[in-house]
């Protein structure tokens, strides 16, 4: 039964204990869900923390796991995102040798900017829509980028 | 009041009403034990072996419907518990079970006896602690006992370092449990109920498919009730045996992979199924894509999460099964069941056709005539626990159930060696009846060690062998499928079973014919001391009829008449 795969974003608000990430990530690799990225921090002046789910999977898969997530006792909601923003960041970094105005001006176009120049290295950043980073990630290889970091996306609803 | 974490342990224990733990004691739980040598509140019965402890606090919990608890060592004493606890998940058992750990600050060196306990049960249990702190016990322990019996129940583990039992604080058990992310949705939705009575109303071919949720819910009476006053014809799944009793009219069987003819062809032809704490698992649905293709569904169940799981709900209930039955009490007056009367002779026809029947074709004892037999002889005397294979299939087919809670065994996990702990478990907590377990050649080898805890504790736990030198189950799958090529499912070479028990100070009986069987049941009986009953029966009996594992249930291989 091969039903159509679908990239969702969920949402999970759950109470700051330990081994509360383990519980979702165990759910996830315990009933063979997709993770593909997964952000996590404390929720301002609250005992929460929220955590922010990329995963794909069928609609059937992805009822599941909203279902199953809220049967998690330290989970107080769930969201399964239709209407919303989403933001990723990166961090690229460069040879000095390469053309720091060029970079700079497309970082610009995807709300970065150059964010640490040494002697031999500069960073870049990034913060935008995933599909957008997929795009900036391609467009600068020929820049020759040492290294790349992303942060995984962080949403909310519209 | 200020005192010890351990002490906390049993002061808890004493007023969550628990009478009896099972437990095996160690190194990292001695404080937790001093303090159980000196109360005389409830009774610790000492298992041979942790995993019979929990299956044994299993046996209780089902039996009794409260919550079973079990007391071991970290470590070994742990991990041993594993697949007691693996169990209880499946099969939704509220259990508490608490573990020694090691100091909190060894945790994470590879101390003696240390393992992750909580990362290993996290998997298996409903929820877990860790505790790491004296003056969170009282509070664990509350929400412990209350996750564990409300809502789906399940088991949850509660792992206690060694000084955090050491450690003194306060202790106040007055607390309210008071857990703003669980909250677990018990009465249905009324609009829910009312739509899903008026499809039952308009149609014609309904039939209620009950699971073991209407067991745990306690709620077989209003579910009695209700098939009894739409004339709805109904089929039980392997867990819920005994919610009907075997004796009434509507009950049509048990369905899925063992079920009856009639039971899988009446799902198979039904247009409306109404699930009552049932979650439509493989080995009753066979393949999903035929299964009650025509139908309707109606799915009553307090874990939203079993609803349109597998197959889709038309009328999802998310609620207790007793609440929402009551409710749909009150509104079947609507229903008027002369309208069912041809589809139940439909049905009638179908159990016609192909019965639930053996042939006594040869001159071995029939595994099923034991359990049948039994039936007769003891009936709603007994409680009946079972092991896992051919005897445990036969023992669900052909037992006369006639109460919920009658009927104990291993349904999700399919544990073998989980009969006789659990049986020793049930007798604990209903000593008045009579504890039989159905157990095979090799699945009373695992956990045979309880011979000594029933022994001592006066647990007369009759264990009936249907002793087909088989691995059976595994070796009628080898038959079928495996153009019979035995592989190490030969159990020709065993013990003897009369002086196995008779070593640890029980009774042993070997049986090939049915005047001794009859003779040693009674015996056995009188004795009142656990007794072997090693009955002999005929080694190649397959348990028919079966769905082949991903077949329809409408497609059923079934018994064939041997040529004498
Ligand atoms: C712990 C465990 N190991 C293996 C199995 C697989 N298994 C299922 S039934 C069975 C055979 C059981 O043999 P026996 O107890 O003699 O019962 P019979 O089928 O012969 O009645 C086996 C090995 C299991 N269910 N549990
Ligand atoms: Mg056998």
């Amino acid at each position: 039964m091969t039903e159509n795969s679908e990239r969702r974003v969920v949402s999970v608000i759950v109470v700051n204990e330990a081994s509360v990430l383990s519980r979702i990530t165990d759910l996830f690799s315990g009933r063979g869900y997709n993770i593909t990225s997964l952000t996590v921090a404390p929720i301002p002046d609250s005992k929460y923390s929220r955590l922010t789910i990329v995963t794909s999977g069928s609609v059937r898969v992805i009822e599941q796991i909203t279902k199953q997530l809220h049967k998690l006792i330290p989970v107080l909601k769930v969201y399964e995102h239709a209407d919303l923003v989403e933001k990723e960041m990166a961090l690229i970094k460069f040879p000095i040798a390469e053309n720091i105005s060029d970079i700079t001006a497309f970082c610009k176009a995807y709300n970065g900017n150059i964010v640490n120049v040494g002697e031999n290295v500069f960073i870049a950043m990034i913060a935008d829509e995933p599909k957008r980073v997929d795009n900036f990630l391609k467009m600068i290889k020929k820049y020759n980028p040492k290294e790349i970091v992303r942060s995984g996306a962080v949403a909310l609803e519209r | 009041m200020r005192i010890s974490g351990a002490q906390m342990v049993i002061e808890a224990l004493i007023a969550e009403g628990v009478e009896t733990v099972f437990g095996y004691p160690g190194g990292a739980i001695m404080n937790v034990y001093d303090e159980i040598y000196k109360q005389d509140k409830f009774k610790h019965i000492l298992t041979r072996h942790e995993q019979a402890a929990v299956h044994a606090a299993e046996g209780y919990s089902k039996a009794s419907g409260k919550v079973g608890v079990a007391m071991i060592t970290s470590g070994p004493g742990f991990t041993n518990a594993v697949t007691g606890l693996a169990d209880a998940y499946m099969d939704s058992i509220p259990l508490v079970v608490i573990s020694g750990q090691v100091p909190m600050s060894l945790i994470g060196t590879d101390a003696f006896q240390e393992i992750d306990a909580v990362g290993i049960s996290r998997s298996c249990t409903k929820h877990n602690y860790l505790v790491t702190n004296a003056s969170d016990l009282p509070r664990v322990l509350k929400e412990a006992f209350h996750i564990a019996a409300s809502g789906r129940p399940g088991p949850v583990h509660v792992d206690i370092p060694k000084d955090v039992t050491a450690e003194i604080a306060e202790f106040d058990y007055s607390i309210e449990v008071d857990l703003e992310t669980y909250k677990p949705n018990v009465k249905g939705n009324p609009r829910q109920i009312k739509k899903a009575m008026n499809a039952i109303a308009k149609a014609k071919r309904p039939l209620f498919y009950i699971g073991g949720g209407v067991i745990n819910a306690n709620a077989g009476y209003e579910v009695r009730e209700l098939v009894k006053r739409t004339g709805i014809p109904a089929v039980e799944t392997f867990m819920a045996r005994g919610v009907l009793s075997y004796d009434d009219e509507l009950l049509v069987g048990m369905l899925g992979m063992h079920g009856s003819y009639a039971s899988n062809m009446a799902m198979s032809e039904t247009d409306l199924v109404i699930g009552l704490g049932a979650r439509f698992d493989d080995r009753v649905t066979g393949k999903l894509s035929e299964f009650a293709k025509n139908a309707g569904v109606i799915h009553v169940d307090i874990d939203p999460a079993s609803i349109s799981k597998l197959v889709n709900a038309d009328y999802p209930i998310v609620g207790d099964v007793k609440n929402v039955v009551k409710e749909m009490l009150e509104l079947s007056s609507s229903i008027n069941s002369k309208k069912y009367e041809p589809w139940r002779e439909t049905v009638a026809n179908f159990a016609q056709l192909h019965p639930l029947v053996y042939h006594e074709d040869t001159d071995r004892i029939k595994p099923q005539w034991v359990v049948e037999r039994v039936g007769e002889l003891l009936g709603d005397d007994a409680n009946i626990s079972t092991d896992v294979g051919q005897h445990q299939m036969w023992t669900a087919q052909f037992y006369p159930f006639s109460r919920p809670r009658q009927f104990i065994s291993s349904g999700g996990l399919g544990t073998m060696g989980f009969g006789f702990p659990a049986a020793m478990g049930v007798k604990a907590a209903t000593p008045d009846k009579i504890s039989i377990n159905f157990t095979g050649d090799g699945s009373i080898l695992m956990n045979c060690q309880e011979l000594m805890t029933a022994v001592e504790q006066k647990l007369p736990v009759i264990n009936i062998i249907l002793n087909n030198n088989y691995l059976g189950m595994v070796r009628q799958w080898q038959t079928l499928f495996y153009d019979k090529r035995h592989s190490e499912t030969d159990l020709s070479v065993q013990p003897d079973f009369v002086l196995l028990a008779e070593a640890f100070g029980g009774i042993g009986y070997r049986v090939t014919t049915k005047e001794e069987f009859d003779a040693a049941l009674k015996d056995a009986i009188e004795k009142n001391i656990v007794a072997f009953i090693d009955v002999v029966v005929e080694r190649l009996e397959n348990v028919m009829p079966m769905v082949p594992s991903g077949g329809s249930l409408f497609n059923m291989m079934l018994l064939e008449r041997k040529e004498k």
